[in-house]
């Protein structure tokens, strides 16, 4: 195609969200003043102007065909006043203007399959990846992961029983686009890359993926005659870096590709500073089409955290008042020779103190 | 739908079964249900791929390169390892659409989107990945560029993929939550929008995140998963209306009050006073939002608003999660002059960075190998003591420079009495 007949693009970049926004937030711009949380699911904010908008929040299977994605519309038309936003965690939220609204709101989600909740001290909408589905590196499914959970959990979704809120992620490789989570599950590599001598050379950029390699495993080598590269598998912490600028690099396996749960990351600020999530757990089969085993640890991390946790304290500030033994004899997890740091920095993690409960 | 055999998908089959929104029944309805056998038909062999990797457990996408004309990125390039079996689906490339800020939609302009996106694409999309696009998944080539065309034409504009920067996020603030101490609104196009070109062509040693939260519950993750993190802070008294305290107090007891919000604040500065309003030592209040979140009705953030900046956070690769760290401890965004110079601490910021990054090392990586001081040296910020959580414990340093660095401590400080009464009137 002659370049002349292309159209330009117009760089026109993130778009002012002010022309699809609720009337009343556009009135009440910086102007609220306090809200409540009538019930799960539900937000009420109140202006200076005495104004009130109510936010009805529903998940969804974020992975929306035009279909659902048009009922989503009709109810918004039909029940709300045909603005939406959608969370951080993919899910859509309604604003109405008045209270005589919400009720048919909510039954018209519920009647179309959505599930109202998500709000307050619920179990949120687990954030999840592309898997699968449509990533290219990936060692697990992230939207079969997070519907076999949310089925599980409904409930802690739909109510608001939790001590705090609970933010579940998913990763499907250890990249961890998912991010941060109270409960994290992550693919966890254990083996070595396999390394398909035949594709390196024409596929990869040899000195680009030896420099990607977090412990410098990988070396330039010649197979049959071919340049390609080779992997020291003592050193090799199977994190599979190397493998999205070098598919030859064959981390993923049906097999030795596993889950591992981690906890206690929490991006807020509120009372003890953010924390990274932890190992827990590992080992954990990566079990399609429902991965069961990986749902009954999140479930027995929960319920434990439901029990014993006082109100307002995350997983992470429960854990920093009970401390890390009594998390390991309370849910009944293994301790193990893994969950011990030795990454740069991991002095720190270590007990340099008496102090030790008993 | 044409004369096509749906491929068997017994696994997938599973994932229908339960009570949450089933994201392959949604499949199965563009398969089925579609009046475009183009959409029936990827969506039958997105089906076949999909089955074929949960029986194998192994993904079948690779990349490539694909673009619009005119950009270097935008596009995930994803074509099929097993494409002969699955043609329909073989060219199956994501979008990466930036969205509006805050994420405001109207229902006419999803059902304007869900026309353009089932004319050219294979009907499913994402409000939005965790970077914070709207994700369209599933287009061929060609397609690519038609689909861009038409929702280019109405506003749409594609986010960053590669060493690049990447599609900013904002939480909801000021539009509908009153803990907000900024406009993250206009803070997210201002500073995401300055980089159009940097967002199209990627030319940086990697890829460059904002996020900006409102306040310091930093819903959108800030701190953790961005280069740059704008959260909104404040620096005079929390509000308190001491009659809404008084009634919490009453309906929840003394007990609950002191055990939920007076001992869980960081640095123990509330005090339950004998007749039961509160007292805040606000020089030590470290804006940690507990006590305004527990009680919103009697407590909001002060008056006087602005930001914190944190630079650096980031996840994993290569060297291990790094949180952002405090970079500008306040600053004022009111005026245009203070979104200008906001702007002009991003811009110092890639511009050192673009110069000073290895390839394919995030910003916090580069702080983590040259040290912050050399950073703020480069960008041009006076070292702070809110950067730290703490000063240095090792002797192991060079510290001939002391004298000149403490008489520019000192002068900045006097500076700062100086200016300081007129900045706030
Ligand atoms: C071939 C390579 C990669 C592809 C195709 C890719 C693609 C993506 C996609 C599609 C998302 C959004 C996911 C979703 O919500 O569905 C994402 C997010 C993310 N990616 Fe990647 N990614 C790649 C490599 C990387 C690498 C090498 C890193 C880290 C060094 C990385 C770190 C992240 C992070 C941290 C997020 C979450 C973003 C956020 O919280 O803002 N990705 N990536
Ligand atoms: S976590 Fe890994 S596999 Fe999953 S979407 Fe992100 S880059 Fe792809
Ligand atoms: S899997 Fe990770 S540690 Fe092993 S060779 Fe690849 S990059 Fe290096
Ligand atoms: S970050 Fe703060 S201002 Fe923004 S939505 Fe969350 S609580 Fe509200
Ligand atoms: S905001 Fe946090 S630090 Fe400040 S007074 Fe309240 S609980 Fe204490």
């Amino acid at each position: 195609m002659a370049k002349k007949e292309m159209r330009r693009p117009i760089e026109s970049g993130c778009p002012d969200g002010f022309q699809y926004m609720h009337p009343v937030m556009v009135k009440n711009f910086s102007q609220w003043k306090w809200h409540d949380h009538p019930r799960p699911g539900v937000l009420r904010h109140v202006a200076e102007s005495g104004d009130a908008i109510w936010t009805v929040r529903a998940g969804t299977q974020r992975i929306l065909d035009v279909f659902t994605l048009r009922t989503l519309c009709d109810i918004g038309d039909e029940f709300a006043d045909g603005h939406v936003r959608f969370t951080i965690r993919s899910n859509i939220e309604y604003m109405v203007d008045g209270e005589e609204k919400v009720n048919p709101l909510i039954g018209a989600l519920e009647n179309a399959g959505f599930v109202v909740g998500g709000t307050g001290n619920s179990v949120a909408m687990i954030a999840h990846t592309q898997g699968w589905l449509h990533c290219d590196i990936p060692g697990t499914d992230a939207s079969g992961i997070v519907k076999s959970m949310m089925d599980e959990l409904i409930d802690e979704f739909k109510n608001c029983n939790m001590p705090n809120r609970v933010h579940i992620t998913t990763s499907c490789c250890q990249i961890n686009c998912g991010g941060q989570g109270d409960i994290a599950i992550n693919v966890q590599h254990t083996k070595p890359p396999k390394i398909n001598h035949d594709l390196v050379a024409n596929v990869c950029e040899r000195p680009s993926v030896v420099a990607r390699c977090p412990v410098a495993a990988i070396r330039p080598a010649q197979v049959n005659g071919k340049p390609t590269l080779e992997v020291d598998e003592k050193k090799c912490i199977c994190c599979g870096a190397c493998y999205p600028p070098c598919p030859p690099m064959q981390i993923n396996d049906p097999e030795h590709t596993k889950l591992a749960i981690w906890v206690g990351g929490n991006h807020s600020n509120a009372r003890s500073k953010p924390s990274f999530q932890k190992l827990v757990a590992s080992g954990i089969p990566n079990n399609p089409p429902r991965w069961p085993e990986a749902t009954a640890i999140v479930k027995k991390i929960l319920n434990t955290y439901k029990d014993d946790a006082r109100d307002w304290e995350r997983i992470n500030d429960w854990i920093d008042r009970i401390g890390w033994s009594r998390f390991f004899e309370l849910t009944g997890l293994a301790f193990t020779k893994y969950h011990i740091d030795h990454w740069r920095g991991s002095r720190k993690s270590l007990n340099s103190s008496t102090h030790i409960r008993f | 739908m044409a004369d096509r055999e749906p491929h068997p998908t017994p696994m997938l089959n599973e994932l229908e079964t339960g009570p949450w929104p089933s994201f392959v029944s949604g499949i199965k309805r563009l398969r089925d249900d579609h009046r475009q056998d183009r959409v029936n038909g990827v969506a039958n062999d997105l089906l076949g791929q999909l089955e074929h990797s949960y029986e194998t457990r192994k993904g079948y996408w690779k990349g490539g390169t694909v673009s619009v004309y005119g950009y270097g990125g935008g596009i995930i390039p994803r074509f099929s390892e097993v494409g002969q079996q699955f043609p329909d689906s073989k060219e199956f490339h994501t979008l990466r659409v930036q969205p509006p800020a805050g994420n405001h939609y109207s229902t006419d302009i999803l059902r304007q989107l869900a026309d353009s996106w089932e004319k050219w694409g294979s009907g499913l999309v994402t409000f939005h990945g965790q970077t914070g696009n709207i994700m369209f998944i599933g287009a061929t080539t060609d397609n690519t560029q038609h689909f861009f065309d038409e929702i280019n034409d109405y506003g749409f504009d594609l986010g960053g993929a590669g060493p690049c920067v990447r599609t900013a996020q904002s939480c909801v603030g000021a539009s509908r939550c009153e803990q907000s101490c900024a406009n993250e609104h206009k803070i997210h196009r201002t500073l995401v929008n300055n980089f159009t070109d940097d967002v199209h062509r990627p030319a940086l040693p990697y890829k460059f995140k904002f996020k900006i939260s409102g306040c310091p519950n930093d819903c959108m993750n800030a701190i953790e998963r961005a280069d740059m993190a704008v959260i909104g802070t404040w620096r005079d008294d929390i509000k308190v209306d001491q009659d809404e305290w008084k009634s919490y107090v009453e309906t929840k007891g003394r007990q609950h009050t002191i055990d939920n919000i007076i001992t869980r604040c960081p640095t123990s500065s509330l005090s339950l006073k004998d007749d039961d309003s509160l007292e805040i030592d606000n020089r030590n209040c470290v804006r940690c939002m507990h006590c305004i979140n527990v009680v919103p009705k009697a407590l909001s953030p002060g008056s006087d608003t602005g930001v914190t900046v944190l630079m650096g956070g980031k996840r994993t690769l290569k060297i291990g999660d790094l949180m952002g760290t405090v970079v500008v401890p306040f600053m004022k965004v009111d005026s245009e002059e203070d979104y200008e110079r906001l702007v002009e601490i991003a811009e110092n910021t890639i511009d050192y960075w673009a110069e000073n990054g290895l390839e394919h090392e995030r910003c916090g990586e580069m702080i983590e190998r040259i040290g912050l001081i050399n950073f703020l040296e480069g960008i041009g910020i006076d070292v702070d003591p809110n950067m730290v959580a703490e000063p240095r414990e090792s002797s192991y340093v060079r510290m001939d420079g002391w004298d000149e660095e403490a008489i520019r401590w000192f002068e900045r400080k006097g500076e700062q009495k100086r200016v300081e009464p007129n900045a706030v009137a």
